[in-house]
């Protein structure tokens, strides 16, 4: 059963150095309060895995926590590239970042097979293409019934995974709407699993569309109001696109961004 | 200045979106494709669909989304589901007509480049954002277009990384590789259209835009340029064309 917790707890008790952690959020709903207590944290030598890394992966990445990434589009989305990300595989600063890149199709199931608690998917992808050369995770597999060249991508099983959802009872069953991205499948491949939430409510009223991941298939919530700033969370908050655009500058400059991480480091207030 | 009252960026737009019918389902690339559908569904298509890979479809938008899960897509949806589902049920069984797509390098096969610059991967000269969807996008569409700013940089003989594969290396190579949809069919930038040739699948230049000459078109392209024997005019934008689009654009700024 999930147990409400705070965020430092669950991070401190979830998150080890060397871990395989996937924080999804598909545009919307993105857990990036958690990413910057895993920088508070000082976390090191994680790999990180999200089909969409964005501008809290580039400050995660910045900041030296990760020695790999495991994606599908990394950018800035609506303004350009991620700064941090690119400094990161282009010169190694601050610390060379190993990647291992994949289609969103590849990524998706992949996440599938992890949460099926299967070894590996099979998909209509990649064909032609040049990733199956640089990326070891794709291969050839032939459909035994029909004789089919299909690809064939390894299951994710993260050692964390961390998602945030509108909200979740005090039994710690969550509940989530709009764009759900991964989110659920990241939940049930990892071993382990952190929801923050916009808030913690004595009942769920159902909502339409709504996903439910109860409270036995989490192990910790947390509740962080405004957690996912930048990104939304629908019904509560809107994107936050000046932050986006404002991000390009500080992520752009070495010795900016730095002081930025200092800031995160010191418990500042940096999402405004 | 030219005496026109239009960009060469909404010339582009406006011939993108004039490419989509109504009742077609569109998978629909941020940037560049997702202006010109939008334009599309808000003039001639009102029909059209319009699928995200953030997991929307149908997704009816009175302004520009500013990312791909801006939430005015999802509110604005005939349903929203997640994303292994947008790809395994809804891309991968061949329901979508058009994959439109963006690039940062095209060659003259329709290969798509979004990965690295440079001959390195591993140590690019330029990093790029990566696949995203559209390597399945194309692979899985009945046809894709592509709408891109062109100079020779961007326009190359062959892409340095094929992202998502066009025609490959031409003459029937898709085929052999047993894709499914018919790939890149047409190709729009700022200075016109082109579509491969039937054969060799090379892309050929059949359209330009007004005041663009071939001779500038052939500046901008990196391969030795095949032109059309008729080469159309493409017609300059309406103003009623140019009022949607440039009020799309300030709705969402």
């Amino acid at each position: 059963m999930a147990e409400v917790v705070s965020l430092r707890d669950a991070v401190a008790e979830l998150v080890h150095d060397g871990d395989v952690v996937a924080m999804e959020g598909f545009t919307h709903l993105i857990p990036v309060t958690a990413g910057h207590e895993i920088i508070r944290q000082r976390r090191r030598d994680l790999t990180l895995v999200r089909m969409t890394p964005d501008i809290v992966y580039d400050q995660l990445i910045g900041a030296g926590c990760a020695r790999k990434l495991i994606f599908s589009w990394g950018g800035n989305p609506g303004v350009g590239s991620l700064h941090r990300f690119r400094d990161a595989v282009q010169h190694g600063w601050p610390v060379p970042l190993e990647i291992e890149e994949h289609s969103h199709a590849g990524m998706a199931n992949r996440y599938v097979a992890g949460a099926s608690g299967l070894p590996f998917a099979v998909l209509r992808g990649y064909v032609g293409t040049d990733l199956p050369n640089v990326t070891d995770t794709i291969k050839p597999i032939t459909c035994p019934f029909t004789g089919e060249a299909l690809t064939a991508v390894p299951a994710i099983n993260p050692d964390v995974a961390i998602v945030h959802a509108q909200r979740a009872d005090r039994a710690g069953n969550v509940q989530l709407w709009g764009l759900v991205g991964v989110q659920k499948e990241a939940v049930l491949a990892a071993r382990r699993s952190l929801v923050t939430v916009e808030e913690v409510v004595d009942e769920l009223e159902p909502v339409p569309g709504g996903m439910v991941l109860p409270s036995w298939a989490v192990d910790r919530v947390a509740e962080v109001p405004g957690g996912a700033h930048p990104s939304y969370a629908q019904g509560y908050s809107e994107r936050d696109n000046a932050y986006y655009a404002a991000w390009d500058a500080i992520s752009r400059d070495r010795d900016e961004f730095e002081r930025w991480v200092e800031r995160v480091r010191a418990g500042e207030e940096v999402n405004a | 200045m030219t005496t026109s009252t239009y960009t060469a960026d909404e010339m582009m737009s406006v011939a993108a979106a004039r490419a989509l019918s109504g009742g077609q389902r569109c998978f629909v690339g941020i940037g560049l494709p997702s202006t010109a559908a939008n334009l599309a569904r808000r003039t001639h298509a009102p029909d059209l669909v319009l699928i995200y890979e953030s997991g929307t479809l149908g997704s009816k938008p009175d302004r520009l989304p500013a990312s791909i899960g801006d939430g005015i897509l999802a509110e604005t949806a005939d349903a929203v589901i997640s994303v292994p589902e947008v790809f395994n049920y809804w891309l991968q069984p061949g329901r979508i007509d058009v994959g439109f797509l963006g690039a940062a390098q095209l060659d003259k096969f329709g290969n798509i480049n979004t990965t690295v610059i440079g001959d390195d991967y591993a140590d690019p000269k330029v990093r790029l954002p990566g696949a995203g969807g559209a390597p399945e996008i194309a692979a899985n569409c009945h046809e894709v277009y592509v709408v891109v700013r062109q100079s020779k940089r961007s326009f190359v003989d062959q892409v340095d990384f094929v992202t998502s594969f066009g025609h490959g290396r031409g003459n029937g190579e898709r085929a052999r590789l047993g894709l499914r949809g018919a790939g890149p069919t047409l190709v729009i930038t700022d200075l016109g259209v082109f579509r491969p040739d039937p054969d060799s699948h090379e892309l050929v230049l059949t359209g330009v835009h007004p005041g663009v000459t071939v001779e500038q078109v052939r500046e901008a392209t990196g391969w030795e340029l095949r032109v059309a024997d008729d080469v159309a005019t493409t017609p300059a934008p309406t103003s009623d064309e140019l009022a949607v689009l440039r009020a799309l654009k300030e709705a969402s700024s």
